[in-house]
């Protein structure tokens, strides 16, 4: 069993191109939810998003690429390819062929294959593109990363919802742990700002015309969010032996099934799945200091983490300090998880505890240290992530700092 | 349109979309008593926003206690949609 340390991070987000700007809004409590644009809002009951800014495809990637990624397979390699760098992994032979990519995706390229069936239905036409199949698949992520770095061990991508990147990262560490692979490039991308579903969402009624308040009394419901992150990750002894720099330790991974209800959260299966990173983690309940809450701003969602936070953590749970940085990335659902995991690792890193931006009032359903509207300066032993997905799929990562 | 009209068409759409028997859903039934949990609640206001051609906005919805209270909110929506519709 190896100690598995993440060496590089990639992200993609309203916040910001790259994870440095990533962390500069995440600690300066700025919301990058704005008024969505790209699709047509008059046919939509809510307005905003948080999108992706500045973004221009061919700035990144060649003309005859792009005819092959969907908008959520160019998120993810570009966050593979700023991981790696930021990792500098020197790749042999050996390596790529035993290297492991676990992505996480909800969606997949679905808006592609919208753009496509538009043709069929809408425009009369008899025939869909062919690459149809290649752009909506939601392995196509994974597929790109893997043949673009020439990686050619375990590729999968796993989707489950919300959880998706969550689900993948603690595979990933599994993995690396055990020695089947000795390094992983692992995260999730989503790129759900496409008519068909955003009329989808609209259906759920979860969405808020507002913003994203999550843990307030004046809570509205999620703001969707697009985006990317993916970590790099490798045993401890193999990234100091070649002068790797390690972010922090990935330490525990746990995770559970409400075996309940399709979309209403239950507070027994994400405690259970707390439970379980813990133990994976061989962590104390003292140890934790963060936690980066699911924390959607449902009214559900909320109320329900606060108390399965209570059930697992007792005591402590006052202690500890909790956020959801979905106030300002939005819930980029399949990548959720993993931009989570980053502003976690960052957080263990830099001694700062990114806050629940938006915040208003205190709800007494929700009655944990959520962090309002300001980054807190304060060094934590360790960290969980959660993410709890529709369909009662709950993963959660834990985390250590290795100063 | 009458009053009872639309009192008759909400609690069908109630019955088909819960698929039970039309007989069961009053409009003093509750939505507990009818097993009527959050996502059926989304999928009977889809069913009534087709029925009535009405947008039922989320806020008001949440509020919604019970069948008396959807039969009524739908009846103050469809008139707001016609108003010069004589009331019978």
């Amino acid at each position: 069993m190896h100690r598995v340390v993440i060496t590089g991070t990639g992200v993609l987000s309203a916040l910001g191109n790259n994870t440095s700007s990533f962390w500069q809004s995440l600690t300066s409590g700025i919301s990058g939810i704005l008024e969505m644009v790209g699709v047509d809002i008059s046919q939509i009951r809510f307005k905003n998003g948080a999108q992706v800014q500045n973004y221009i495809p061919k700035e990144h990637f060649a003309a005859k690429d792009l005819d092959m990624m969907d908008r959520f397979a160019q998120f993810a390699v570009l966050a593979a390819r700023e991981a790696i760098a930021e990792a500098g992994i020197e790749w042999t032979p050996d390596l790529r062929e035993t290297a492991a990519v676990v992505t996480g995706s909800c969606l997949g390229g679905r808006g592609a294959e919208e753009a496509g069936y538009w043709e069929l239905f809408h425009n009369g036409k008899s025939r869909v593109h062919p690459y149809t199949i290649p752009l909506g698949m939601s392995n196509a992520g994974t597929s790109h990363i893997s043949m673009q770095f020439g990686i050619e061990g375990p590729a999968y991508n796993l989707s489950t919802a919300c959880a998706s990147s969550a689900h993948a990262i603690g595979h990933a560490f599994w993995m690396v742990r055990s020695g089947v692979a000795p390094l992983a490039i692992a995260g999730g991308s989503e790129a759900p700002f496409f008519l068909g579903g955003l009329k989808a969402w609209e259906a759920m009624r979860v969405v808020s015309k507002d913003t994203c308040r999550p843990f307030s009394a004046e809570r509205s419901g999620l703001i969707l969010g697009e985006g990317a992150a993916m970590l790099v990750l490798e045993p401890l002894e193999a990234a100091l032996a070649r002068g790797a720099r390690p972010l922090a330790e990935i330490v525990g991974f746990g995770m559970s099934a409400d075996a309940g209800h399709i979309t209403q959260p239950v507070v027994t299966g994400p405690t259970r799945a707390m439970r379980m990173a813990l133990r994976d983690a061989g962590l104390a309940l003292e140890q934790i200091g963060y936690i980066n809450a699911h924390g959607t701003a449902t009214e559900a969602n909320d109320r329900i983490e606060t108390a399965a936070i209570r059930s697992t953590f007792g005591a402590h749970a006052d202690k500890l300090a909790v956020s959801s940085t979905k106030s300002m990335h939005g819930h980029a659902l399949g990548a959720a998880g993993a931009l989570e995991a980053v502003a976690s690792i960052l957080g263990l890193r830099h001694g700062v505890l990114p806050p629940t931006a938006n915040f208003l009032t205190a709800d007494a359903a929700c009655d944990l240290d959520v962090i309002p509207n300001q980054a807190r300066t304060v060094a934590v032993e360790a960290c969980l992530s959660n993410s709890f997905a529709f369909g009662g799929l709950n993963a959660v990562l834990a985390f250590k700092s290795l100063s | 349109m009458t009053d009872h009209t639309i009192q008759d068409r909400v609690l069908k759409v109630i019955a088909t979309t819960k698929r039970i028997p039309l007989e069961n859903v009053r409009p003093d039934s509750s939505f507990e008593s009818l097993e009527i949990d959050s996502l059926d609640r989304l999928n009977i206001l889809f069913g009534l926003e087709s029925e009535f051609d009405i947008e039922i906005n989320d806020e008001d919805a949440k509020h919604i206690q019970n069948i008396h209270e959807m039969i009524e909110g739908i009846t103050q929506l469809v008139q707001a949609e016609s108003p010069s519709s004589p009331s019978e």
